[in-house]
C-alpha cells in the first residue's frame, strides 16, 4: 500500500521533470534562435529544395533536418517557430488565465446577478464550435500574432471561468470565509485574501494545461494558412506545407510534428504533475 | 453429516498481519451458529472466506473449508463458484445497498435459478412468487415488478431472505442481517429468519455483534477475539456459565432487556490483556503463512 | 410532471443561447474589414456594380435593420444567400450536414468502443500491468488533441502503412447512385457493399482521429466508477450466486457505472463535433467544416452565419438529447 503510493509520486515526479526538461530546452533554443539555427530561416534555395536529412543518400551537410520545397532549412525553421510558439503560449495564456480566472472567482463568490450573467455568457460561449469562432475571429482581425493572441484569449477564458467559478463556490460555502467575513473583511478582501490563496493551485494547473492548447490553436491557425504572414516561420505552418508533399519529402512534415507533439505532450503532462503535486490526497 | 467444516483457517492480509488465526468451526446441517465478536474480530470474514468473496488486498494462507466434505479451496475457481452459487446463499447486512438499482426485483430473485441451475423462467418465476409469499409481502406480482427505489427497507430484507432461501441452500450466511433495520423492523426480520430456517431445515452460519440475537436464534456459538475462536459452545451452556474469561466479559457488557437499570459493564483492560497474550502466544507457537 | 417542466425550461434556455449566437455572429462578422462584395467581382468592377450588388445582399443597411431582415428571413426557413456559390445558405448547409453527421456519429461509435474496452479490461484485471499498461494509453491519448492525432494518423496509416484513404470522402472516379448525402447508411441500405467499403475506407482515419481524446476520457471515466461500482453490495451478493467475474461486471456494475459517464459524454461529444472543423480541412472530407473554413476564408457572410448557426443548434440539440436519455436510462427518475 505505502511503496505502491510512493512509487505512483516517484513515476509523477519523473513525468514532471521530462516535461519540464523539454519546455526548458525549447525555452532556450527560442531565446538563442537567431544564433544557434544553422542557417536563414527564410533563405530560398530552389536548387536545394527537399533535400533530406543529413543520415540518408542525396543530403547536403548543414541542413540536419533538410529543405522544405523552397530549399529552406527545416531545423532552423523549427527553431525560429519555437519563438512563435511559445510567444503564444505564455502571452496568450496569461492573459486568459487573468480574465478567466477573475471572472470565475467573481461569479462564483458573489453569486446573485453577476453569476447569472457570467454563467449565460459561459453558456452561449460553448455553443460555439471553438475551432470555427477562432477562424473567424482571425478573419475578423485579420492575421498576424496580436490577432491569434485575441482569439485565444476570446475563446478560452470560459474554461478558467467554469472551473474557478465551481471552486470558488465550494470554497466560499466553508467555515473559515464565514470566519474571516465575522471578523470584519469586506467582501472583495475576503474574496481576494482567503478564497484566491485556496484556488490558486486549480489556476496553475489551468494555466498550464491552457499554453498547451495554446500552442496548438496557434498551429491549427498557421495551418489553415491565417497566423501570422505565411513567410515567417511556424509549426503550424511547416506542417500544412509537409502534409502537401508527404509523398515525397516526409521529413517537412514529421519534424515539425514531433515537435509540437513533445510540447503539447510536455504542457500538458506538467500540468497533469502539478495537479498530483497539489492535491493534498494523493486521489 | 456436518454441512460445513472449517479446519485451522488461516487469513491475512496480504504481506500484512493476519486475520484469522486457525480457525476451525463446524455446522451441523440444520444447525444454526452464531460468530460473536467485537468488529474486526474476523467474524465477517469466516463468511466471506466460505462464499469465496474476500476483499482483493486479503488472502487465505491455510487451512480447508468443507462443504458438505469437499474442500472447497482445492476446487478450480470456476467450479468452486458454481458450486457456492448451487448450495450456499448470502443475507447480506444492508438491504439498501444489496439490491441492484437497474434491475427489477423478479430477476434479482431468479438469476441463480435460471442461470447457474438451469430452472426453465416460468418455474423460477412461479418460485418468486411463491417465495415472497412465505416471507409474508402482499401483492408479490407487484413487488417482483418494482424496483428496489420503490420499496422501503424493511421490504427489501424481506426479499433478500426470500432470495437467499430460493434455491434451497444447504448452507446461509448472515452477515450482520439485522443491524442496518429499525429496532422495530429487527425483531420481525428475526422472526422471519428463524422461521425460514425451520421450515427449510437450512444451516446457517450467523454473523453478529449482538448476543441477544444469538440468544434468540442459534444452537451453537463461537466468540472471536482478534481472529481467534476463544469459546465454541451451545448457546445454553454459554448463557448458563461461559468458559473463557473474554466471553464471560462481553456477556456482562451486553445489557440486558430484562435489567435496563443494571447498566453497561465495558470489557475491564484486565481480560483484554490476558486475551491478547493468549494470541500473542498463539502467534509464537503456531507461526502463520 | 417534473421531466416536463424541466425540459420546458431547458427549451427555454436553449433558445436563449441560440439567440445570443446569433447576435453575436451577425455583430462579429460584421465588422470585417474590407468589402466582400468588392473581393467577389473581376478587377474591372465600377463603384456602380460594387453599389448594385451591395444594395441586393443588404448589405448597404444598418447592422441592427440587416439583423431584423435577418432574422425574419430566418423564421421562414430563409437563411439567405450565398455570396460566393449564389445558392441558398440552406441548401448548400444541409448538403453538407449528412457528410459531417456521419462522421461524427461513426467517431462516437469508435469512441464508445475503445474507451468501453479499455474501461472493461482495465477493470477485469485491475490491480495488474494491463490495467496500467491501460492507464499510460489513456493519459497519452487524452494529452494529444485530435488534430495532431490526425497528422499522426496519416504518417501511420497514409505514408508509412498505405491501408486507409488520406483525403476526401469518396473515391471521385466511382459513380455515385444515391439520392442523398448519407453516403455511409445509403450505400448499406442500397446493399451496395463495394461503396460502402470505399466511404469506410476514407472516414475511418478522420473519424479515429476524432475518437481518440473521447475513447481516452470515456476510458478512464468508465473503469473509475466501474471499480467503485464493482465494491458494491449488491455485486457482492451476485458473486455469491456463482456468477463469473466478466458477467458479474457486464451484468450487475456496467449499467450502474454508465450513468454518470453517459452526461459526460453529451459534452464531450460537443467538443468533438467543433473538431470536425479542422479535422474535415486536415483530410480534405467534404463537410460543414471544410465549408466553414471556406466560407471565413472567401468572407462568405451569409454562409458563415448559417454555418455558425447550425453548429450551435446541433450542440444544445445534443446536451437535450443526452438529458433524455439519462432519464429513459435512470430508474429512478424515470418513475419519479
Amino acid at each position: 500500500m505505502l511503496d505502491g503510493r510512493s512509487q505512483v509520486r516517484r513515476r509523477a515526479g519523473l513525468r514532471l521533470w521530462l516535461s519540464a526538461g523539454w519546455l526548458g530546452a525549447l525555452a532556450l533554443a527560442a531565446l538563442l534562435a537567431p544564433w544557434i539555427a544553422p542557417k536563414d530561416p527564410l533563405a530560398q534555395d530552389l536548387f536545394l529544395g527537399r533535400l533530406p536529412p543529413v543520415w540518408m543518400a542525396g543530403s547536403e551537410p548543414g541542413y540536419w533536418l533538410g529543405t522544405d520545397s523552397l530549399g529552406r532549412d527545416v531545423l532552423s525553421r523549427i527553431l525560429h517557430g519555437a519563438r512563435v510558439a511559445l510567444l503564444v503560449a505564455l502571452v496568450a495564456g496569461t492573459i486568459t488565465c487573468l480574465i478567466g480566472a477573475t471572472l470565475g472567482l467573481l461569479a462564483g463568490f458573489l453569486r446573485g446577478w453577476v453569476d447569472m450573467v457570467i454563467s449565460r455568457l459561459i453558456d452561449i460561449w460553448m455553443a460555439f464550435p471553438p475551432v470555427l469562432f477562432s477562424i473567424l475571429l482571425i478573419a475578423v482581425l485579420g492575421p498576424g500574432l496580436m490577432s491569434i493572441i485575441i482569439a485565444i484569449v476570446v475563446i478560452d477564458w470560459t474554461r478558467f471561468a467554469r472551473v474557478v467559478r465551481a471552486e470558488a463556490m465550494a470554497q466560499g460555502a466553508m467555515d473559515y470565509v464565514a470566519s474571516a467575513r465575522v471578523a470584519g473583511r469586506g467582501r472583495l478582501g475576503t474574496m481576494v485574501r482567503e478564497v484566491l490563496p485556496n484556488v490558486l493551485p486549480t489556476i496553475v494547473v489551468l494555466l498550464t494545461l491552457e499554453m498547451g492548447i495554446a500552442v496548438i490553436v496557434e498551429a491549427i491557425l498557421s495551418f489553415v494558412n491565417l497566423s501570422i504572414s505565411t513567410d515567417d516561420p511556424t509549426w503550424g505552418g511547416m506542417i500544412s506545407e509537409g502534409r502537401t508533399s508527404i509523398h515525397q519529402a516526409w521529413w517537412v512534415l514529421v519534424f515539425p510534428l514531433v515537435t509540437l507533439f513533445l510540447t503539447v505532450l510536455s504542457f500538458s503532462q506538467l500540468g497533469e504533475g502539478l495537479k498530483d503535486r497539489f492535491d493534498p490526497v494523493l486521489r | 453429516m456436518s454441512a460445513l467444516v472449517i479446519r485451522d483457517l488461516s487469513v491475512r492480509l496480504k504481506k500484512g498481519p493476519p486475520l484469522l488465526r486457525r480457525v476451525p468451526l463446524d455446522l451441523a446441517a440444520g444447525e444454526v451458529r452464531g460468530l460473536v465478536g467485537e468488529s474486526g474480530a474476523g467474524k465477517s470474514m469466516i463468511g466471506k472466506a466460505v462464499l469465496g468473496i474476500l476483499p482483493p488486498s486479503v488472502e487465505i494462507t491455510g487451512g480447508e473449508i468443507l462443504l458438505e466434505g469437499t474442500d472447497l479451496l482445492r476446487l478450480p475457481p470456476k467450479e468452486r463458484r458454481r458450486r457456492i452459487g448451487a448450495t450456499c446463499a448470502l443475507i447480506p447486512q444492508d438491504p439498501l445497498t444489496a439490491l441492484n438499482p437497474s434491475h427489477r426485483i423478479g430477476p434479482q430473485i431468479t438469476d441463480r435459478l435460471v442461470d447457474i441451475l438451469g430452472w426453465t423462467r416460468p418455474a423460477a418465476d412461479a418460485r418468486a412468487r411463491e417465495l415472497l409469499a412465505e416471507v409474508q409481502i402482499a401483492d408479490p406480482d407487484r413487488v417482483l415488478r418494482s424496483y428496489p427505489h420503490e420499496l422501503s427497507g424493511g421490504m427489501r430484507q424481506r426479499i433478500l431472505i426470500a432470495s437467499a432461501f430460493a434455491a434451497e441452500p444447504r448452507l446461509i450466511v448472515a452477515d450482520e442481517p439485522t443491524t442496518a433495520l429499525d429496532v422495530t423492523v429487527q425483531k420481525q426480520i428475526l422472526r422471519l429468519i428463524a422461521g425460514m430456517q425451520a421450515r427449510h431445515g437450512t444451516a446457517i452460519l450467523f454473523v453478529t455483534h449482538d448476543l441477544g440475537v444469538v440468544s434468540k436464534v442459534c444452537q451453537r456459538l463461537s466468540v472471536l477475539y482478534s481472529g481467534m475462536v476463544v469459546e465454541d459452545s451451545t448457546v445454553a451452556d454459554f448463557f448458563a456459565a461461559p468458559r473463557h474469561p473474554y466471553s464471560a466479559a462481553l456477556l456482562a457488557a451486553t445489557p440486558k432487556y430484562t435489567d435496563p437499570a443494571a447498566g453497561l459493564n465495558p470489557v475491564p483492560d484486565a481480560v483484554i490483556d490476558a486475551v491478547r497474550a493468549e494470541v500473542a502466544a498463539f502467534d509464537r507457537g503456531a507461526p502463520h503463512g | 410532471m417534473p421531466i416536463l417542466r424541466i425540459l420546458l425550461l431547458r427549451l427555454l434556455t436553449t433558445i436563449v443561447t441560440l439567440a445570443g449566437v446569433a447576435v453575436i455572429v451577425f455583430v462579429v462578422i460584421r465588422i470585417v474589414p474590407g468589402n466582400p462584395i468588392a473581393m467577389m467581382l473581376p478587377p474591372g468592377a465600377t463603384e456602380e456594380d460594387i453599389a448594385r450588388l451591395t444594395a441586393l445582399y443588404g448589405l448597404d443597411k444598418s447592422i441592427p435593420e440587416q439583423f431584423a431582415i435577418w432574422v425574419a428571413g430566418v423564421l421562414q426557413g430563409d437563411f439567405g444567400t450565398s455570396i460566393t456559390t449564389r445558392q441558398p445558405v440552406l441548401d448548400l448547409v444541409l448538403g453538407r450536414l449528412p457528410a459531417t453527421l456521419e462522421l461524427s456519429i461513426m467517431a462516437l461509435v469508435m469512441a464508445m468502443i475503445l474507451g468501453g474496452a479499455a474501461a472493461l479490461t482495465g477493470t477485469r484485471f485491475r490491480g495488474g500491468r494491463t490495467e496500467g499498461a491501460i492507464d499510460v494509453a489513456n493519459g497519452m491519448a487524452l494529452s494529444v488533441p485530435d488534430f495532431l492525432w490526425g497528422l499522426i494518423l496519416i504518417l501511420l496509416f497514409g505514408v508509412l502503412m498505405p491501408v486507409f484513404h488520406i483525403s476526401g470522402r469518396v473515391t471521385p472516379s466511382l459513380d455515385l447512385p444515391f439520392a442523398t448525402n448519407f453516403y455511409l447508411f445509403e450505400s448499406l441500405i442500397r446493399l451496395r457493399f463495394d461503396l460502402w467499403a470505399d466511404i469506410v475506407a476514407h472516414m475511418f482515419m478522420p473519424a479515429l482521429a476524432l475518437a481518440i481524446p473521447l475513447a481516452a476520457i470515456i476510458g478512464q471515466l468508465l473503469k473509475q466508477s466501474l471499480k467503485e461500482t464493482m465494491n458494491l453490495d449488491y455485486v457482492t451478493l451476485a458473486r455469491t450466486k456463482g456468477y463469473g467475474e466478466t458477467r458479474v461486471i457486464l451484468r450487475e456494475a456496467l449499467r450502474n457505472a454508465a450513468l454518470p459517464t453517459l452526461t459526460l459524454v453529451g459534452v464531450q461529444f460537443t467538443f468533438l463535433i467543433g473538431g470536425t472543423v479542422i479535422i474535415e480541412r486536415l483530410f480534405s472530407y467534404e463537410g460543414l467544416g471544410n465549408m466553414a473554413i471556406d466560407a471565413v476564408i472567401n468572407r462568405d457572410l451569409p454562409l458563415i452565419q448559417g454555418i455558425v448557426l447550425l453548429f450551435a443548434a446541433i450542440f444544445t440539440a445534443v446536451n437535450l438529447i443526452v438529458d433524455l436519455l439519462y432519464a429513459v436510462l435512470n430508474p429512478r427518475l424515470r418513475h419519479a
